[in-house]
C-alpha cells in the first residue's frame, strides 16, 4: 500500500487487523465478514504497527511469554524466534532499556509468534538497520510463507516487494495494478 | 481460557512488582487518612458508626487509586492493542482485571484494617472478624468491579484520574451505603451481626454489576 502521509494507509491496516470497526461498507477477510467475524482471523494476523504492542516494563522473554499464552504457543517457539532475530544477551532486559532497533525486533518476533497467515506490516523495518533487515528478512520478508500486506515510506522498494499495488490519497483507492507493470512516473504520480 | 487468563495475570503481576505503581499508593493513602481521621476528628478512639465511615471511606479512596492504574500500561505501551489481536474472549481480560482489582483490594485491607484497628478503633476487632471479612469479601467484588469497568471506560479519555473517581464514585455509593450500615454494628462496644439486608444489598448489587460488566465490556475496550 502506498500513498502520501495522511491517505490512510495504517487505518486501511488498522481495519484489516481488526482494531479499527470499519464505520460503513463492507470488509472480508481470510473469509471472514468483519467486524462481526473478527474472532475468527484474529488469530491468523500478525501485525507490526508503528508501536511495538510490547510492555516497556517487561524483558523480550516475558513480553513473548505473555503473548504465547495468549496464542497458545508453546515457550520453545519464542525461544527460537529471539535468536532468529539476534537478541542474545539482552533478552532479559526491560525493553526500556533497549534500543528502538532491538525492541523492533522483539515486536517483529510477537508479531509472527503464532505463524499467521496474514502479515501486516506498517513500516516494519523502521528503525532497522541493514544487518538487522537482512536477520528478520525470513521472517516478514518475501521469504516469508505469510501473505504479506505491507506499506513503507520507501516506495520503490515497496514496490519491489510486491507483487499488488494499492495507492491511497485522501483515503480513496486511485491506484490497483500489479507491481510488475508500474514504473517510477507512476508512482511519483501517486505522491504528487 | 486458562491460558490466556494465566498469561495476563502474570503479565500484570511482573508489570506491578516491577513498577509498585498501585498497591504502595493505596496502602500509603488509606493510612493517611486514618492519621487525617483521628486529627481531624479529635479523636483517639473510634466505635459504631463513625468508625465504619472512616474505615470505609478510606477504603473506597484507595481502591480509587488502584482503579486509575489498571489499565495505564495496557493503553501507554500498546499492550491493550496486542491483546485486542489476539484470539482472546474480551471476557477473559475483564475477568483477569477483576481478579487483579481484587487482589489490589485484598493486600489493601490486609494492611488497612489492622492499621485502622490499632490506630482508631476503640473496640476489640477479634469478635466481628468473621462478618466484617464477609462484607469486605462482598463489597470488594462490586468495587473491583465498577473499578475495572470505569477504568477501561476512561483509558480512552484524556482526564482519566478525574473520570475513574467523578464516575467511580457514585457508581459505588450502594456499595459504601452498605458496607458502612453493616460494618458499624460490628465495630460498636457492643458489636453484634449486621442486619441481613446490607449484605444482601452489596451481593445484589455485584450480580448486577457482574452482569452489567459481562455485557459492556466488549464495547468499552473495542475501538
Amino acid at each position: 500500500m502506498l500513498g502520501p502521509n495522511g491517505a490512510g494507509k495504517t487505518t486501511l491496516l488498522r481495519l484489516l487487523s481488526t482494531l479499527l470497526r470499519p464505520s460503513r461498507g463492507t470488509l472480508e477477510l481470510l473469509g471472514a465478514q468483519l467486524p462481526d467475524e473478527s474472532y475468527k482471523v484474529r488469530g491468523k494476523i500478525g501485525l507490526v504497527a508503528h508501536e511495538p504492542l510490547l510492555y516497556r516494563e517487561l524483558s523480550a522473554v516475558e513480553n513473548l511469554d505473555y503473548y504465547c499464552g495468549l496464542y497458545g504457543v508453546t515457550g520453545a517457539r519464542a525461544k527460537e524466534l529471539l535468536d532468529a532475530v539476534g537478541i542474545g544477551a539482552a533478552r532479559s532486559a526491560p525493553l526500556r532499556e533497549l534500543s528502538r532497533g532491538t525492541v523492533q525486533r522483539v515486536a517483529i518476533a510477537r508479531a509472527v509468534l503464532h505463524q499467521p497467515e496474514l502479515l501486516l506490516l506498517d513500516e516494519a523495518f523502521s528503525h532497522l538497520d541493514p544487518a538487522a533487515i537482512e536477520l528478520v528478512q525470513p521472517l516478514i520478508g518475501r521469504g516469508a510463507e505469510a501473505t504479506r500486506v505491507l506499506t513503507s515510506h520507501d516506495a520503490m522498494a515497496a514496490v519491489a516487494e510486491a507483487d499488488m499495488v494499492l495507492g491511497l490519497r485522501a483515503a480513496h483507492p486511485v491506484l490497483l495494478a500489479p507491481a510488475a507493470e508500474l514504473d517510477g512516473a507512476v508512482i511519483a504520480e501517486l505522491y504528487r | 481460557m486458562s491460558g490466556p487468563l494465566s498469561a495476563i495475570l502474570r503479565k500484570e503481576l511482573r508489570l506491578e512488582l516491577r513498577s509498585l505503581a498501585a498497591l504502595p499508593a493505596m496502602l500509603l493513602f488509606a493510612v493517611s487518612l486514618f492519621v487525617l481521621a483521628h486529627f481531624t476528628l479529635n479523636r483517639s478512639v473510634l466505635e459504631g458508626d463513625l468508625a465504619s465511615g472512616v474505615l470505609w471511606i478510606a477504603l473506597l479512596l484507595a481502591a480509587l487509586l488502584g482503579a486509575n492504574r489498571l489499565f495505564v500500561a495496557d493503553v501507554e505501551q500498546g499492550g491493550l492493542e496486542g491483546l485486542m489481536l489476539a484470539p482472546v474472549q474480551r471476557s477473559v481480560l475483564l475477568l483477569a482485571k477483576v481478579i487483579v482489582m481484587l487482589v489490589f483490594l485484598v493486600a489493601l485491607e490486609l494492611v488497612a484494617v489492622p492499621a485502622f484497628a490499632v490506630l482508631l478503633l476503640g473496640p476489640p476487632l477479634g469478635p466481628s472478624l468473621g462478618w466484617l471479612t464477609a462484607l469486605l469479601a462482598l463489597a470488594d467484588i462490586g468495587i473491583a468491579l465498577v473499578a475495572v469497568l470505569v477504568s477501561a471506560l476512561a483509558s480512552r479519555t484524556r482526564a482519566r484520574d478525574l473520570f475513574v473517581a467523578l464516575i467511580g464514585l457514585p457508581l459505588m455509593l450502594p456499595i459504601a451505603i452498605g458496607a458502612a450500615r453493616g460494618s458499624a454494628p460490628l465495630l460498636a462496644f457492643a458489636a453484634h451481626a449486621p442486619a441481613a439486608r446490607w449484605p444482601l444489598m452489596i451481593g445484589l448489587y455485584d450480580l448486577i454489576l457482574g452482569l452489567i460488566a459481562f455485557a459492556l465490556f466488549d464495547f468499552l475496550v473495542e475501538e
